[in-house]
């Protein structure tokens, strides 16, 4: 129990400190409209309706990482990362924390992204939708882990993006998958699949990343 | 090597469908499966690393990833000389191998990225084996989503049922994997023993200022 109490107080830490400074959920939300007003520009008159999906999912990535890029930087400009480190609690609860918190922004931005994709281009099924989600919570989970790696790193921003994209392919074929197969259900499984193995792995691994 | 090149090139018969073109077969894949073997080795050594913390596994998996990545390029290369000869393009999408092997360079590129980036020490000794381990993991799940979004233009030669070719052929196509994976390791022994040195000198060097 005092493991879930420790991961609901650094979500919690995470998403006060969002809302006093509102450094990143704006970002995001801006960054995913205008992206997808870029995209009414960019296809072609007539194009098919899957090329708007697989837009949408080149929208979602990027959104993403956009929020994980901000995702440890409080953290290293005031130095709390050494205190989470030396504090009581399991290592991997600081990185469970942190997906949460990561997700939530996510969800946050989709929540008007989705609709507003909806408005502009397609309707999304119910497939589609639960695919957002399940690539939601790998790429948060993957990435909080690659974020927190790329940070102790000199080019920072220009490495998050490199480390996270070749991993965020299989989500990518994923999720398109599942909004435009008619056999969504092998997508939504493999999703969950992906889900699990990386969020094991980056879980376990969590610890050697941080500690000096 | 020299045997395998003989036995590539001279002796196995030529394939029905494809000529001469199909003898690049014996080259591609025992490249292609080196480099699997050596990330694999990599990621088996980054294992040691965070289970043992002996800093001597750092530099091993460094190296056999630095040849995996190399030989995955030459596979790459290898890959679209045989698409431009059998199918007529230099580089088609519905190659799920050909796409897989881009997915895992692309990710093994962004580990010497990161490991340029770090400062050297414990800590990026670390970092690089949990990336490591993340691309074991990669391999396969690549290659399921790949599957998926799939298409059957490659050939297929290994099936359940063993491998579809003749006696002559497989026994070419074994002595190549062998001269290759023969020539990775020698490789691997020699950029190892250069890294050690390297390490030595400066260790020393740090010693006499």
């Amino acid at each position: 129990m005092t493991y879930l109490s420790d991961v609901a107080a650094l979500t919690r830490k995470d998403l006060r400190v969002e809302l006093r400074g509102r450094d990143t959920l704006p970002a995001m939300l801006l960054f995913v409209l205008s992206t997808l007003v870029v995209f009414h520009f960019a296809l072609p008159e007539g194009s098919g309706d899957a090329a708007a999906y697989g837009l949408l999912w080149v929208a979602i990535v990027f959104t993403a990482l956009l929020g994980l890029a901000r995702a440890w930087v409080p953290e290293h400009e005031h130095g709390v990362l050494d205190g989470l480190v030396l504090a009581p609690c399991d290592r991997s609860a600081i990185w469970l924390g942190k997906t949460l918190a990561t997700l939530a922004f996510l969800v946050a931005a989709q929540v008007v992204a989705l609709p507003a994709f909806v408005v502009f281009f397609q309707p999304l099924d119910g497939a589609a939708l639960a695919g957002v989600l399940l690539a939601d919570i790998g790429i948060c989970a993957v990435g909080s882990l690659m974020s927190a790696m790329a940070a102790a790193g000199r080019a920072r921003e220009v490495l998050l993006p490199v480390l996270v994209l070749p991993l965020a392919i299989p989500l990518v074929v994923g999720g398109v998958g599942a909004a435009v197969s008619e056999e969504g259900g092998r997508f939504l499984l493999f999703l969950a699949l992906y889900d699990g193995v990386f969020a094991v792995l980056s879980w376990a691994s969590f610890e050697y990343v941080v500690t000096e | 090597m020299g045997l395998a090149l003989l036995l590539a090139l001279v002796v196995a018969p030529e394939d029905a469908d494809q000529g001469i073109s199909q003898r690049i077969f014996y080259i591609h894949v025992p490249i292609a499966l080196t480099a699997y073997f050596c990330f694999g080795l990599g990621a088996v050594k980054a294992l040691l690393l965070l289970w043992r913390g002996d800093e001597r596994y750092d530099l091993e998996s460094y190296v056999a990833i630095h040849q995996g990545t190399i030989f995955g390029a030459l596979t790459l290369i290898t890959g679209a000389i045989w698409a431009r000869a059998s199918w007529g393009v230099w580089w088609t999408w519905s190659s799920n191998q050909l796409v897989l092997f881009l997915v895992l360079f692309l990710f093994y590129c962004a580990y010497f990225m990161l490991r340029y980036s770090l400062e050297e020490g414990p800590r990026r000794a670390r970092s690089s084996a949990v990336y490591a381990l993340f691309g074991v993991a990669l391999i396969p799940v690549s290659f399921l989503a790949i599957r998926l979004a799939d298409d059957f233009i490659h050939p297929t030669v290994f099936t359940r049922d063993g491998p579809q070719m003749s006696g002559t052929m497989f026994a070419t196509f074994c002595t190549c994997w062998g001269a290759v994976t023969l020539l990775a390791y020698v490789l691997y022994r020699i950029e190892l023993a250069g890294k050690r040195l390297d390490a030595d000198l400066r260790e020393l060097r740090e010693a006499l200022q």
